[in-house]
This record gives C-alpha cells, structure tokens and sequence, in this order.
C-alpha cells in the first residue's frame, strides 16, 4: 500500500490545526469588542442603504443610533415601524413619528406658467437647464419640468404629470428627501404629512412681474398674511406659513386670485384637489 | 508668408464652415445712438460695479455712471447723453435678470472725453492707470478686466506677450476688420502693453485665413523690431488662449494653471485698440465693434455700437431678420448664447450678434453614444469629452473631477463633431458647476 496520501493529509491536517488553534488564540486576544446593539439595530432597519438619514448606509445610522448621535425616529424610509423597532431595541420611546412627504411648491405647469420664445434644445434635466438663461419659463423660481426629482426618487414615487409638474404618489413615498437635494430651484421641501394648506409658488417678483410670467404665481398682495394673525408672514413678495400659528378657517382661500395659497385636499370629502 | 508657417498648430480642432465672407469686406459703420441703453453693473468678470448715479439723473456721454468695486471689477460710462430712468434689473445676453442702469437718450452727440496722453512719453504705470480707469475690459469673450492682466505679481517673471488675433470663430470678422482697417492702432496697442509690462518682446498671432490683416500688419508692424507676427493654422479653437500659446510659443500651459504660469500675457485685438483709444484718444470704453451676420440677416455688417445698445435696434438698424431666421447669438456660433429677449444689451465684450437659419443650426434628435470616439480625437485639451458628459448626466462628480472635468474650456468642439448629437459641451458645463460648488462646499465644511 502505498502511503504518500497519508503523508499529505497529516501534513495538511496538522497545518489545518496549527493556523486554527492561530486564529482561535487572536480571537481571544485580540477581539474588538462591538456593541451587539448594533448588530440589532441594523437588522430592525430596511437595509436599502439609501441615503435618506444623511449617513453612508444602514449600518452606519445604527452605529449613530447606538453611540446617541442620531435620534431612534431617524429613518425617514422605514417609518413608523422601524423607529418603534429601533426605540425598542434602544430601551427608548419613538415619540409621535408622523411620516414626512415632500411638497412641490409650484403649479405653475405648461399650461399656467408664460414661456420664453425659445425652443429648447439641450440637454432634458433641470440643473442643465437652469444655468441656460433659467429654463424655458419666464419664471426664475418655478418648477423647471425636467424631471430631476423623478430620476433621484430611488422608490418611483415621482411622477411627472401631463402639466410638467411632478406628483407624489403618497403611497410608494418614504419620505428619504431625495428629490428635495435634487430640485435646483429648491421648490420641494418635506412636511408632515398632515398638512394641508400650502403655498403652491416660491416666486418673489413684484407683483405685476409675477402676474405677467404665470397664472397660479403668488402675486405678494398679502391678503392672506393680514387676516391670519400671524400664520401667514409675508417675505420678499412671497406668503411663508407658520404652521405653529396657522388657523385654516382664518384664511380666505376664496379670495387668493390666483389660488397660490391652496388646500392639499378638501376635508370633508377626502378629495385631492390638486 | 512662409509655406512653414502655417504648421503653427494644436493637436484636435476642428474646421466647421467659415461663413466669414458676409461681412468680411465690409468696413465698420457707425450706428447712431438708440433711444435707451441699458448698462448691467457687470459687464467684467469680478465684483458689480458700484452705481453712482440715482433715477431721474442727468447723464453726459463719457460720464462715470458706476465705479469699480474691488480689485476685479471695472468701471462703467454713460455712452449717451440722457436721463437716469431706472437702477434695476434687466435681462442681459447671459439670460438671467442682473443689476443695469438704463438711460434714455436726449439725441445730443458730444462726448467727455478723459486727458489725452502722448503716445511717446507716457509711462507704464501711467498707462496701466488709464487701463483702469477707463473700464477697458478683455474683448476676447470672457471681459476679464484688463489692467489686472497688465498688473502681474512681482515675482513672477514674463517673457511675452501675445495678441489674438485668430478670431477662430465662424462669422466673426469684428478683428479681421480692425486689423485691416486700424492695424497701426493695433500695434501701437501692443506697443503700450509692452511698455506696461517692461517687455521685449510680442507677438500677434493671426489665422493664415486672413492674408490681406497679415500683410497690413506686417506693414504696420515693420519699423518695430521687437514686434512679431506668428501666423498660424486656421482651424477652431485656435483662438483659446492655451492653443495660441502652444503654437505660439511651443509653451503648454498645465491643467488649472493660467498663461501667466508659462511667463505670457496673452491679449485680444480688440483689447489692443481699446488700449490704444483710451490712453491716446482719451476714450474711456463706450463703444464696441461687433459683427453682425448670418444668413438669417437682411444686411450682414461690422458696426461701431454705443454699448448698451439693445440687440433689438441692433437688427433693426441691419434690416431686420429674414423669415426663414431660426435662432440669434450673441457672441460666435460656436460659443455665443441664445437669446429670447432683443431687450438684452450689447455688453463691452460682445463681438458679434448671428441670425441664423435653420440650415445653419443643428435640430437633429439625439441618439446614444456610438462609442466612436470623434470627441475624444477633436478635444483640443485631451479630455474625453463623452465618459465626462455621462457622468455629469449620472451626477457622479467626484469620478468626472477625476478625469479633469475643470480643464474643460467649453470650446463645443466635441458637441459640434458628435455624430450622434449628444449635447456633449451643455451636460459637461453643468459638471464643471457640480465640481466647483461640491469644492466650495468642502472648503467651508
């Protein structure tokens, strides 16, 4: 019998050992000692690494969550659920967590908002056409209908619609804010789902300029501002709501001429108006 | 002319049709004043200058109406006697609403004009002072003021300096014209920067599709010795400043890095003659000579306009625009900007106004990359003109400074060559803007 074999299974055998019992002695002496919070707190998370909490990754949040410099309630993707799972994990309570969805602040689409005389040709995406003479629109402030928003959205939640003003799809929304970094005309912002009454505009011309270059643009006339007591501060010709003061029956919707401050939805039949 | 003179060139260019013989032999007519003018506080790159006058002013033509404002900045003149109607914002030929003081003219034609200083005696630092004060800006395009060209660090050391007379543009002969029409001008313009600089020696560079401004310039030019003319290919961007000076001078100049680096100073013809009005003639910087062309225009001409002007009279005064014009530029075809308001101004570097047609223009739809790689062999600063257009489109910033994105001059050689019509020269513009504001963030980060 030949007995070459067993001379190389003892030779790999024992090498196999010798490193083993290696490892087993630098796991003992030289383990870094993780907090397994961590280790938990990643798995209650989505895992989408997307971005939306402002740190590198899921893993990365967790590390923040564990060591207290992100709040429990800081995934804005996983909502609710996540941040209760996280608060448990934590020992800590979520608080009131209400879902963050992004508003557009215009409605000034093709069809409302005066164009240039000008065709144009290049490049199909907001950023580019913002540092050609701002856009096609009249409008320096207004939504530019590229599209920007909806190629940053990681859950196609943007849509653009037949206007050229990109929609929520409320549903498919998680709130991570990407499309607010993405907009160069800064119209997006997040709110408290909630919220109902916004100021659809973010143009501060005068206000016959702003009359001139669109038909849903807030003209500064200021009349919301004077009977809102507060909630409704007038700034450089534009409405800005604080929604801490805001009283929805103390603002007259009726008599906005150009419907620029608006409900989202009519309560009290659940209708989305926009 | 020399048979070796013409393999004075860069690598990549391309020769796009030259259109020039419209207005090519067509001497400078002078446009008389519009009823308004409208002055945007910049018409320099640096700082706005700051408006010393108020609404409902009485102005004179040659007056002081803005004052620099920091040390790149550039002072602004009334180029018509009227009244202040308003300090606001108007649309210029850059498209956005920017600070402009407008003036309505009241038809009288004289003119202040500043001390006249005798060519002979006058000193350097008195010429540069005059630069100055008389808001002289680069006519090459970008209008960076000129005297703090001729105001370089102490230690740094210069050996040259060089005139751009290339004008590589299509359409443009506003530099052709003042070679031919004014070439004494020229190089006495030339003769007071060196003088400023305490130079030796200069050169002017001129296309070899220009035979007859040559040969006038080799007349004007030849009682000076120090003075030399380069003729070099003609071919687009010949003009940019890094490719004269790499044929001029066999110099390159280094990514990030400015002519001044490689010890030259490099000047536009235009520049030249406006040196040479504002010390000899007193002239302080009103007027600018633009072409005005393309098949679009009734009456294709070079003119002599009061700058403020808005481009609306401009074509007027040229004819109007034919029905089947498509689109107007300002600046040259290649890298002027479109425009949708004739409201907007004439500023102190515009060169030429272009009517164009629909034949002259390119509508075609976009297709994919085809990978052939044109862009990439035309590029005159070596880039890869499409991998820094993609990732500007996927908003990769970082990778597209990686590659050099900044480099970039925006010469449009690449989109004008692309077979396949990708606006390669507009998605790597918005790159460059990407990296500059991702640096800025950094730095106060």
């Amino acid at each position: 019998m030949d007995y070459t074999f067993l001379i190389a299974l003892t030779t790999m055998g024992g090498l196999g050992l010798i490193f083993a019992g290696g490892l087993a002695l630098a796991d003992r002496k030289l383990r870094v000692e993780e907090n397994p919070l961590i280790a938990k707190v990643n798995e209650a998370l989505p895992g989408a690494n997307c971005g939306g909490c402002g740190k590198a990754g899921c893993y990365d949040f967790a590390v923040n969550v564990v060591e207290g410099s992100a709040p429990v309630n800081g995934c804005p993707v996983g909502g609710t659920d996540t941040a209760q799972a996280v608060a448990l994990i934590m020992g800590v309570d979520a608080g009131n967590n209400i879902k963050m969805i992004p508003r557009i602040h215009c409605r000034g689409g093709n069809s409302e908002a005066v164009k240039k005389m000008v065709n144009y040709y290049g490049p199909i995406s907001c950023s580019a056409m913002s540092i050609v003479s701002g856009g096609d629109k009249m409008c320096y402030y207004g939504c530019l209908g590229g599209g920007d928003c909806v190629t940053a959205c990681p859950f196609d939640a943007m849509v653009m619609n037949n206007d050229g003003i990109p929609e929520v799809i409320e549903e498919l929304c998680t709130g991570c804010g990407m499309c607010v970094q993405a907009c160069p005309r800064d119209i997006i912002e997040m709110h408290p789902i909630d919220r109902n009454v916004f100021i659809f505009c973010r143009n501060h011309d005068d206000p016959r300029t702003s009359k001139d270059v669109c038909a849903v643009a807030c003209l500064g006339c200021g009349i919301c501002s004077r009977k809102s007591d507060g909630g409704v501060e007038m700034v450089d010709n534009l409405g800005v709501i604080n929604y801490s003061l805001l009283d929805e029956s103390k603002i007259p919707f009726d008599k906005c001429k150009t419907g620029a401050i608006a409900k989202l939805r009519d309560v009290s039949n659940e209708e989305i108006v926009n | 002319m020399s048979i070796f003179s013409s393999f004075k060139t860069f690598r990549g260019g391309v020769h796009p049709p030259e259109f020039k013989e419209l207005t090519r032999d067509q001497s400078f007519e002078i446009m008389p004043d519009p009823k308004r003018v409208i002055l945007p506080l910049r018409q320099h790159i640096g700082k706005d200058a700051k408006p010393l006058v108020k609404k409902g002013v009485e102005v004179k033509a040659g007056e002081i109406i803005a004052e620099s404002d920091g040390f790149i900045s550039s002072p602004v003149f009334s180029p018509v006697n009227g009244k202040v109607i308003s300090v606001g914002k108007e649309t210029n030929s850059s498209g956005f609403p920017k600070e402009a003081i407008v003036i309505e003219t009241n038809g009288s034609t004289d003119t202040q004009k500043l001390e006249k200083l005798e060519f002979s005696t006058v000193t350097g630092a008195e010429i540069i002072e005059r630069v100055k004060h008389a808001g002289i800006v680069g006519q090459g395009g970008a209008a960076f003021p000129t005297f703090v060209k001729l105001t370089p660090n102490k230690d740094r050391i210069i050996d040259y300096i060089i005139l751009n007379g290339c004008e590589c543009e299509p359409y443009l002969t506003r530099d052709e014209r003042l070679m031919l029409d004014r070439s004494h001008d020229v190089v006495s313009g030339l003769l007071l920067m060196m003088k400023a600089l305490e130079l030796k020696k200069g050169y002017i560079g001129v296309e070899d599709n220009k035979p007859e401004a040559i040969e006038a310039l080799q007349k004007a030019a030849a009682p000076f010795s120090e003075i030399e003319l380069a003729v070099v290919r003609t071919k687009y961007p010949q003009g940019a400043e890094k490719m004269l000076i790499k044929a001029v001078t066999g110099r390159e100049v280094p990514p990030g890095k400015l002519p001044l680096d490689v010890g030259v100073v490099i000047q536009n013809i235009g520049t030249a003659v406006a040196v040479y009005d504002s010390v000899v003639k007193g002239e302080p910087q009103i007027t600018a000579s633009v072409t005005v062309s393309g098949l679009g225009l009734n009456n294709p001409k070079n003119l002599i306009v009061k700058v403020g002007t808005p481009l609306a009279d401009v074509l007027e005064f040229c004819g109007g625009a034919k029905e089947n014009a498509k689109r107007v530029i300002v600046g040259g075809p290649m890298m002027g900007f479109a425009q949708y308001d004739f409201s907007a101004p004439i500023m102190k570097a515009t060169s030429g106004i272009l009517v164009l047609t629909e034949d002259e223009i390119n509508t075609h739809e976009q297709t994919p990359c085809l990978k052939c790689g044109m862009c990439v062999e035309v590029c005159p600063l070596n880039l890869i003109p499409t991998k820094l257009a993609r990732y500007s489109q996927l908003d990769k910033t970082e990778e597209a400074e990686n590659l050099g994105i900044s480099v970039c001059m925006e010469c449009g050689t690449c989109t004008y060559t692309c077979p396949a019509n990708i606006p390669l020269v507009q998605w790597i513009r918005l790159g460059k803007q990407r990296v500059n504001q991702m640096n800025s963030e950094k730095k106060t980060a």
